[in-house]
């Protein structure tokens, strides 16, 4: 059973309102693979590989791959759409309280609080994904390497890229008869 | 004119450039709207943090940037250019990908982006905790959350407003930061 675009829409819509605290990926595994078995977990995992190599947003480019295969380009569209359109209107919102009040005393010591606890949210997130990178000579080389021209060196972001990539793919080309990392 | 321009370029080839997810774009995101549009790093984070309290992608803050540059316009311009450009990319390769099937250099391409956007994530950190950690007290309260993150399964919303409402408590009460 093909979906309608609206089933869609509302089905991304509503990860997009209820997913606090991020984890959205989980939720489109649940909605895609568990509750409409719209992609099987095979499919799945392939959709999240391209989602994950290219650029932009995981979860973002997962609705898109999706919404592509269920319904072509209006599915994809339909489907981003409905991921962001909760979160954008919640932070627009956020965002005009902080323009009116960046300068009350009340909202800034807040505001502190909330920056040290999003500091560490950041970190735990990266620790939690680099997990498995931080422990091989060649991962963590290119970790440090990257870490060291962005903020020490203070390289623009192409450039890093221009140098890096190439870097990476070399030691990560496709070697068949080796294990990976 | 030029501002929503500017703007367009700006968030236009961050799109592109965010490999292994936008979390890997905000050192550079945090330079260029210090140089190009005066959003000072202070800003930068109370922005970058009140945005982890939205649901849904977790960089949808982008458009509060463009709100404060150039208004509602700002906005939505800066929601387009962040999204269209990676996301016809993605449509196109995905496409490609169906037709083609796995090859070994998709995974080479995976692996060699993935060290480098942890890396990158790495400095998002350090850029952000420059600007977020300025006394003993945010520092206590990174700790915390970071720990308890690890830790716990305690959604990370209630953890960052907990840390506003504790850390506002205890400068108050203090005078310590």
């Amino acid at each position: 059973m093909t979906p309608t675009l609206w089933e869609i829409f509302r089905e991304f819509l509503l990860i997009g309102a209820v997913s606090f605290g991020g984890g959205i990926v989980a939720y489109e595994r649940i909605l895609l693979v568990d509750k409409r078995k719209w992609l099987s977990p095979d499919e799945f995992m392939a959709t999240l590989a391209i989602s994950q190599t290219m650029p932009g947003l995981n979860s973002v480019n997962l609705a898109l791959l999706a919404g592509d295969r269920l319904r072509g380009f209006w599915g994809a569209c339909i489907a981003a759409v409905g991921l962001v359109l909760p979160g954008g209107l919640f932070v627009l919102i956020a965002g005009l309280v902080y323009s009116e009040g960046a300068d009350h005393p009340v909202m800034n010591i807040l505001l502190a609080g909330v920056a040290a606890g999003a500091t560490g949210l950041l970190a735990s997130i990266t620790y939690k994904i680099g997990d498995q990178h931080f422990r091989h000579m060649r991962s963590l080389s290119i970790i440090v390497a990257t870490f060291v021209l962005m903020s020490i060196v203070k390289l623009s972001l192409v450039t890093l890229l221009l140098i890096m990539v190439p870097i990476g793919l070399y030691l990560y080309r496709p070697r068949p008869e080796e294990p990976r990392k | 004119m030029s501002a929503l321009l500017q703007l367009a370029t700006t968030f236009g080839m961050l799109s592109v450039l965010a490999v292994g997810g936008g979390t890997a774009v905000l050192p550079e995101m945090q330079t260029i709207l210090a140089q190009r549009f005066g959003i000072d790093h202070t800003a930068f984070v109370h922005i970058y943090s009140l945005g982890q309290l939205a649901p849904g992608p977790n960089m949808m803050m982008v458009l509060v940037f463009g709100f404060q540059i150039a208004g509602l316009l700002g906005a939505a311009v800066v929601l387009l250019s962040f999204f269209i450009p990676s996301s016809i990319f993605c449509l196109a390769v995905g496409r490609l990908w169906n037709k083609i099937g796995e090859r070994p250099w998709r995974r080479s391409v995976q692996s060699a982006l993935e060290p480098i956007s942890i890396g990158l994530m790495c400095s998002g950190v350090y850029a952000v905790a420059k600007a977020a950690i300025v006394g003993p007290l945010t520092i206590a309260l990174a700790l915390v959350v970071f720990g308890l993150l690890l830790r716990t399964r305690i959604n990370p919303v209630y953890l960052i407003l907990g840390a506003g409402t504790i850390g506002a408590l205890l400068m108050y009460l203090t005078g310590m930061h």
